[in-house]
C-alpha cells in the first residue's frame, strides 16, 4: 500500500518528532530552510517529504547553508534558517553561527545528533554541538523529549527574533526524531514590543542635542529598521549622518547630510566629524574596534548619547553621557519630535569641505573596478561583498538608498560569506539582482555553492570576482606593517581559470582586464538572463585608503595611498605600538 | 579604574542542563575573575541559586550583570552591594596540634562557637561559618598551630528583610516544573531592580 509520499500535515497522533518539526516551521511561516543531510538527521529529511510548503535548499558545504540563511535574514530581515547532521556537518556550521551571533543575525540552526542513548559516549559522528555553539550563540537546546520538540522550535524562534537578534540552535537527537509525538504544534509566538526609551533619557539627550554645535549622528546595524526615523532626525535638527559598515543604507547616500562610514576604512568626513563632534548620537551600534581606532582617541571632544537596544552594549566600549536604552524608532521619532534647529553654519562648511575630499579611484585597479560595477546597480540591487579589500572597496563607493540592499560580514569578517550569502538573499528576493563582489582568494571559500545556482537555476545572482592575485588585504598589511615581506599571499600561480570554473556549473562566465574591456563586460553580465560570473583582473598591489592603522586614533587616518616611502612602515608600527601601550 | 572590589551577586538560573557551564564560560570569556561560586537548588523546583563573588571594578561588575542578563536562562540577578543583605560560608579548618596546644586550641574554637567534626591523633577539624571576617579571623587565629588543610563552601547570601528574591508570582502554579521555558519570566525592568538603572 504505497501512498504516493505527498500528502499534507498528518493528523495529531501520527506524528513523529521530525513531522513535528516541519510542522513547527511550516507553521511559523519558516518557507525556505538551507541544508545538508546525514545520518542523524535522515528522519528530518524523510518527513521533509510530506512538507512540500516548506522548500529546501541543498547547498554543497554546511557553511554555504548557514550564510546563505544570514543572506535570507540580512535581505528580508526576517528569520533564516539552517541545518545540518550531527558531528562533522554540526561543525559546519559554526562559522556561520558566530559570524551571525556578531552580526545580530536572527538565525535558526537545527542539528540532527545521535541517539539520546549514545550521547556522551563519543560514539559515530557525534560532537558536542550545544557545547561548541555555547559562546557563539545567543542560546541553544538539546530537545531530551519528543513532547517539548514543537515548543522549544518556536521558543529558538523567539529567542533568535526578539531584543538584539541572533542565532540559536535546536540540537535533535535522532531517536527524538523518531519518536512519536501527541501533542499540539505551537503558534508563532507574538513579536514582543521592543522597550520603548525613558523619557528622562530622551530629555537628557534632548538638552545635550539643543547645546550642540558640532553634532553628528552614527547609525549601525541596529537602526536598518528605524530608517525613515532617522532620516526624519536627522532633517529636523541638521545633523549630519555617519553609516557605519553594518549601517550602510539606514541613511540614503544621496542625502547631503550623509558623511559616509566611519572607521579603519571610512571616509575622511566621517573620521574627522567625529574627531571635532562635540555631541555623538550613536544609534543601534556597539563600537566596535574597527569603527573606534584608538578607543582613548575616539570621538575625543564628544560628549556620546548611545541608544541601543542591549543594555550591555552601552558603556561597554565607550564611556556614555547619555544612555538611551530601547528601541532605535521609537527613540529616533522622540528625538526628531524634540528638535529645535538651530543654525550652525560653520560646522556645515566644514562637514562640506571634508566631504570634497572623497577619492574616486582614477587608475585602473579593484578600486576602479569595484567603482564601475557599483555604479551601474539599481536601488532596488542587493550588494553583497566577501570580506578583503574588495569588500571596503563596495563599502566605500558603494551607495545605499534604502536599508537591507547591503549584505557582509562585518563582526566576524568571514572569506567565503560572499557568495551563498547572495544566494540566500537571491532566493528571498527573485525579483531583484542579487550581485557579489568577492575577491580571488575568498571567493575559492566557497566557490562550490555555483552548484547551488545551477540545482535551482537561480537566475538573479551576478558574481564579480575582482581577481588581484593575492590575498589583497592581508599584503596591504604587509607592505605597510612588514617592509614587503609577502608571506602566503600570492594565489596567481594557483588561480584555477574562473570562467571555466563557472562554465563548469553551467554559470556564464565575462572577464574584463582594462579598463576600456571593463564596461562592456559589465553590461554583458548584468544583463544576461542567467546568474553569471564577471572576473575582472587587476593590478596586483593596489591598497584601499583611507586607512587608520590598526591602534590608531581615527584622526591619525591616512587619506590617499601613500607615496611608498621606505619609512612609512615604520612610523605606522610606532603609531600601533604606542597605541597598543596606551 | 583601581578601585577593584569584591561584589557578590546572587544569580537566579533556570536549573537547565549546561546552566553551570554558560555562566562560567560567560565570565571566562569576558575575563570577569570569579573568586567563589557556590550552586543549589531553591525552595522552587525549577530554579537554582549561585552566589558568585567577582572582583572588579564597578564597571566590571555592571557590566557582567548586563551580559548575564542576556542570557536565557538567568531569571534574575541580585546584587548585594546595593542592599542589606546576610551572608555565610562554610568552612572546614585542619589544625595541627599537640598535647601541649591541644586545650588552647579548642578555646579559641569555642569563642568562634566553631564545632569540631573530627578528632584525629595530632589534628582536629573544624567546622567555622560565619561571614568572611570571622572566617578570616578564625582562619587567622590557628595559623600559628598549623592549618594543615583548609576547605571553603564559597559565600551565600539572601536578601534582608521580609521580601524573598524571587516573588511567587514568577512561578506556575501546580506545575512541577516551576518555571516553565515559555513563559515571561518577569518583565526586564522587574527583573533588573537590583541593578542600577541607569537608563
Ligand atoms: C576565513 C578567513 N580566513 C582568513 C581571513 C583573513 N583575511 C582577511 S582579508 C584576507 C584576504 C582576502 O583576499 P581576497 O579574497 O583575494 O580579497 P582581496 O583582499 O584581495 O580583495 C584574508 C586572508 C579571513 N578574514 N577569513
Amino acid at each position: 500500500m504505497a501512498d504516493n509520499g505527498k500528502q499534507h500535515a498528518p493528523h495529531r497522533g501520527d506524528m513523529t518528532g521530525a513531522k513535528a518539526l516541519w510542522a513547527t516551521l511550516a507553521n511559523h511561516g519558516i518557507s525556505t530552510v538551507f541544508g545538508y543531510p546525514g545520518g542523524a538527521i535522515m528522519p528530518v529529511y524523510d518527513a521533509l517529504t510530506f512538507y512540500p510548503e516548506v522548500r529546501h535548499v541543498l547547498t554543497r558545504h554546511e557553511q554555504g547553508a548557514a550564510h546563505a540563511a544570514e543572506g535570507w535574514a540580512k535581505a528580508t530581515g526576517e528569520i533564516g534558517v539552517c541545518m545540518a547532521t550531527s558531528g562533522p556537518g554540526a561543525t559546519n556550521l559554526v562559522t556561520g553561527l558566530a559570524d551571525a551571533m556578531l552580526d545580530s543575525v536572527p538565525l535558526l540552526a537545527i542539528t540532527g545528533n545521535v541517539a539520546s542513548h549514545l550521547m556522551g559516549t563519543d560514539a559515530f559522528q557525534e560532537a558536542d554541538i550545544t557545547g561548541i555553539t555555547l559562546p557563539i550563540t545567543k542560546h541553544n537546546y538539546v530537545v531530551r523529549d519528543v513532547e517539548d520538540l514543537p515548543r522549544i522550535v518556536a521558543e529558538a524562534i523567539r529567542i533568535a527574533r526578539s531584543g538584539r537578534p541572533g542565532p540559536v540552535l535546536v540540537d535533535i537527537p535522532k531517536d527524538i526524531q523518531l519518536a512519536a509525538f501527541h501533542g499540539e504544534i505551537p503558534s508563532p509566538h507574538a513579536r514582543p514590543e521592543a522597550p520603548a526609551p525613558s523619557p528622562e533619557s530622551i530629555e537628557r539627550a534632548l538638552d545635550l542635542l539643543r547645546s550642540a554645535k558640532k553634532p553628528v549622528i552614527m547609525a549601525g546595524g541596529g537602526s536598518l529598521d528605524a530608517s525613515a526615523e532617522i532620516t526624519a532626525l536627522a532633517h529636523a535638527w541638521d545633523i549630519p549622518v555617519i553609516t557605519t559598515l553594518m549601517g550602510l543604507g539606514a541613511f540614503p547616500s544621496s542625502d547631503p547630510l550623509w558623511l559616509g562610514m566611519p572607521g579603519m576604512h571610512g571616509s575622511v568626513a566621517a573620521n574627522r566629524a567625529i574627531s571635532e563632534a562635540d555631541v555623538l548620537l550613536g544609534i543601534g551600534l556597539r563600537f566596535d574596534d574597527r569603527v573606534t581606532g584608538r578607543v582613548s582617541g575616539f570621538a575625543p571632544n564628544a560628549a556620546i548619547i548611545h541608544v541601543e537596544l542591549d543594555a550591555a552594549e552601552i558603556g561597554k566600549i565607550i564611556r556614555t553621557h547619555v544612555p538611551v536604552r530601547g528601541d532605535a524608532r521609537q527613540a529616533a521619532l522622540l528625538l526628531a519630535e524634540g528638535a529645535q534647529p538651530s543654525p550652525r553654519p560653520e560646522w556645515t562648511a566644514q562637514i562640506q569641505e571634508w566631504k570634497g575630499r572623497t577619492v574616486t579611484p582614477e587608475t585602473y585597479g579593484a578600486g576602479y573596478a569595484v567603482k564601475a560595477v557599483v555604479d551601474r546597480l539599481r536601488p532596488d540591487d542587493i550588494l553583497s561583498s566577501d570580506v578583503g579589500q574588495h569588500q571596503m572597496l563596495a563599502a566605500q563607493l558603494a551607495r545605499f538608498e534604502k536599508p537591507r540592499r547591503w549584505i557582509n560580514s562585518g563582526g566576524l569578517g568571514t572569506m567565503g560569506f560572499g557568495l551563498p550569502a547572495a544566494i540566500g538573499a537571491g532566493m528571498a528576493e527573485p525579483r531583484v539582482r542579487s550581485v557579489v563582489i568577492a575577491g580571488d582568494g575568498g571567493f575559492q571559500m566557497t566557490a562550490q555553492e555555483l552548484a547551488t545556482l545551477k540545482m535551482y537555476d537561480v537566475r538573479n545572482v551576478k558574481i564579480c570576482i575582482i581577481n588581484n592575485s593575492f590575498l589583497g588585504m592581508v599584503r596591504q598589511w604587509q607592505e605597510l606593517f612588514h617592509e614587503k615581506r609577502y608571506s602566503e599571499v600570492w594565489l596567481g600561480d594557483s588561480n584555477p581559470d574562473f570562467i571555466k570554473l563557472a562554465d563548469a556549473y553551467d554559470v556564464p562566465g565575462y572577464r574584463a582586464t582594462t579598463a576600456e574591456e571593463l564596461p562592456a563586460a559589465i553590461d554583458a553580465w548584468l544583463s544576461d538572463p542567467k546568474s553569471a560570473l564577471l572576473e575582472v583582473v587587476v593590478p596586483h598591489e593596489h591598497g584601499v585608503f583611507p586607512m587608520v592603522p590598526a591602534g590608531a586614533a581615527l584622526y591619525e587616518m591616512i587619506e590617499t595611498e601613500p607615496v611608498k616611502s621606505p619609512d612609512l612602515s615604520a612610523q605606522m608600527q610606532d603609531a600601533a605600538e604606542e597605541a597598543s601601550e596606551a | 579604574m583601581t578601585d577593584v572590589q569584591d561584589h557578590l551577586l546572587s544569580i537566579l538560573v533556570r536549573d537547565e542542563p549546561r546552566v553551570l557551564t554558560r555562566i562560567t564560560a560567560l565570565f571566562g570569556r569576558r575575563g570577569y575573575n570569579i573568586k567563589s561560586l557556590s550552586v543549589g537548588s531553591t525552595e522552587h523546583p525549577g530554579v537554582s541559586r549561585m552566589t558568585i563573588v567577582v572582583s572588579g571594578d564597578r564597571g566590571v561588575v555592571e557590566q557582567a550583570i548586563r551580559q548575564l542578563e542576556k542570557l536565557h536562562d538567568v531569571v534574575r540577578i541580585i546584587d548585594h552591594s546595593l542592599e542589606k543583605y546576610v551572608d555565610r560560608e562554610l568552612v572546614l579548618v585542619k589544625v595541627a596540634i599537640t598535647p601541649e596546644s591541644r586545650v588552647e586550641v579548642r578555646q579559641i574554637a569555642e569563642d568562634f562557637r566553631s564545632r569540631i567534626v573530627d578528632v584525629g591523633r595530632h589534628a582536629l577539624t573544624f567546622e567555622v561559618t560565619g561571614d568572611e571576617g570571622k572566617i578570616t579571623a578564625f582562619i587567622e587565629q590557628m595559623r600559628p598551630f598549623g592549618i594543615l588543610e583548609t576547605m571553603r563552601t564559597g559565600r551565600i547570601a539572601l536578601t534582608r528583610g521580609s521580601n524573598a528574591d524571587i516573588p511567587a508570582h514568577v512561578y506556575h502554579e501546580g506545575e512541577t516544573q516551576a518555571l516553565q521555558p515559555t513563559l515571561e519570566v518577569q518583565p526586564r525592568e522587574e527583573r533588573a531592580r537590583h541593578v542600577p538603572n541607569l537608563f
